[in-house]
């Protein structure tokens, strides 16, 4: 148990910039100690991958769970969480102190168009890989336009995206039946 | 009741932040910068360039900051504040706990519902927009402060699609940049 704790503690650390740096540590990890066998790491992957929420967090309460019931679920998903928490609030803590430094000022003065164009990058990863067309881009574009122009809450989108495409392919189901 | 309402924002978040820590962004930039004002603009990308940094989870990160920020603007002490950290942190990682618990405690099927799986067509294109969200949030004078953060931002952009240099390289240099430009 004690273990558990300890090495999703360490996976945690190693999250830096990009949650998915995590599934070949995990891999690593669990599969050699025979916790898991690679084919239930997989499916526990791409359940995560469905779920809403952190990354790095999910995949370690499912590993945890399965290896030891609910105790192996909380343990595993605090290890993941104490480290960064414990880093930032330490951050948080002195950063006022910081703030105020001109080399500070100066580094993140150039830092912030650069954390915005970190942002933007994976937009055209996902429709890359996703081989995605103006078609197929219509909605998200329409979704876009909603929010950043009527300002209506990516909530409401999440929520709409789930519902319509529920029954859009219910409707779709139905068809080809009849 | 400053707890309670970072407690349910965080849930919130939580709950419907699907499509991994940038889209998440936008979410929590909606709620923490626009509706509670719980910091700037300039603090959240702030914010997002120490996650970057730092080891952990992006999410995480932010509702611990978050969840400090809200309290030691609303006047709190600092240990106090730590406590506003606790809350948000733990009210964002439940509710897919407890989707996890259920899942592992049914060995519920759930990856072959259909209806989960047409719930998910129709998220993961939208997680473009959300992104893309973020990014449009982000791109005001705040953060542009001059003609060299547009040339900053593209040649990053530029890096980091072509070359898929690690993000903390490319902050570690912007770093210096800075340090020597301005």
């Amino acid at each position: 148990m004690l273990k558990l704790f300890y090495l999703f503690t360490k996976i945690g650390l190693f999250t830096i910039g990009g949650g998915y740096a995590v599934i070949p540590l995990i891999e690593k990890e669990i599969v050699s100690r025979e916790w898991l066998t690679l084919e239930e790491f997989y499916e526990l992957l791409a359940i995560t991958e469905s779920l809403p929420g952190v990354f790095a967090t999910n995949i370690a309460a499912l590993v945890g769970f399965k290896i030891s019931g609910i105790k192996g679920g909380i343990i595993a998903a605090l290890g993941t969480i104490i480290a960064p928490f414990a880093i930032i609030l330490l951050i948080a803590t002195f950063f006022h102190q910081f703030q105020d430094n001109i080399y500070v000022i100066k580094a993140f003065k150039a830092l912030r168009p650069v954390v915005v164009a970190l942002i933007a990058a994976p937009c055209y990863t996902i429709v890359k890989i996703n081989k995605m067309t103006i078609k197929t881009l219509l909605f998200p574009l329409l979704a876009l336009l909603l929010m950043w122009y009527v300002g209506i809450s990516p909530v409401w989108i999440v929520l709409f995206g789930c519902l319509g495409s529920i029954s859009y392919y219910e409707f779709k189901n139905r068809r080809k039946r009849q | 009741m400053i707890f309670l309402k970072l407690f349910l924002t965080f849930l919130k978040i939580g709950t419907f932040g699907f499509g991994g820590g940038y889209a998440m962004l936008s979410l929590i930039r909606e709620e923490v910068v626009d509706r509670h004002a719980w910091m700037s603009n300039s603090e959240f990308i702030d914010l997002v360039a120490i996650s970057q940094m730092t080891p952990g989870p992006i999410g995480i990160n932010t509702a611990t900051y978050a969840g400090y920020a809200a309290l030691e603007h609303a006047g709190y002490s600092s240990p106090i504040a730590v406590f506003g950290a606790v809350v948000a942190t733990i009210a964002l990682c439940l509710p897919s706990f407890l989707m996890i618990s259920l899942i592992s405690y049914f060995f519920l099927k759930f990856r072959n519902n259909k209806y989960f799986t047409y719930a998910l067509l129709g998220i993961k294109p939208l997680s473009v927009s959300l992104i893309a969200l973020a990014v449009l949030s982000l791109t005001n004078t705040e953060n542009f402060i001059d003609f060299y953060s547009p040339i900053l931002f593209l040649l990053t952009l530029g890096i980091s699609i072509k070359y898929k240099t690690h993000p903390i390289l490319i902050l570690f240099v912007a770093a210096i940049i800075g340090l020597l430009v301005y």
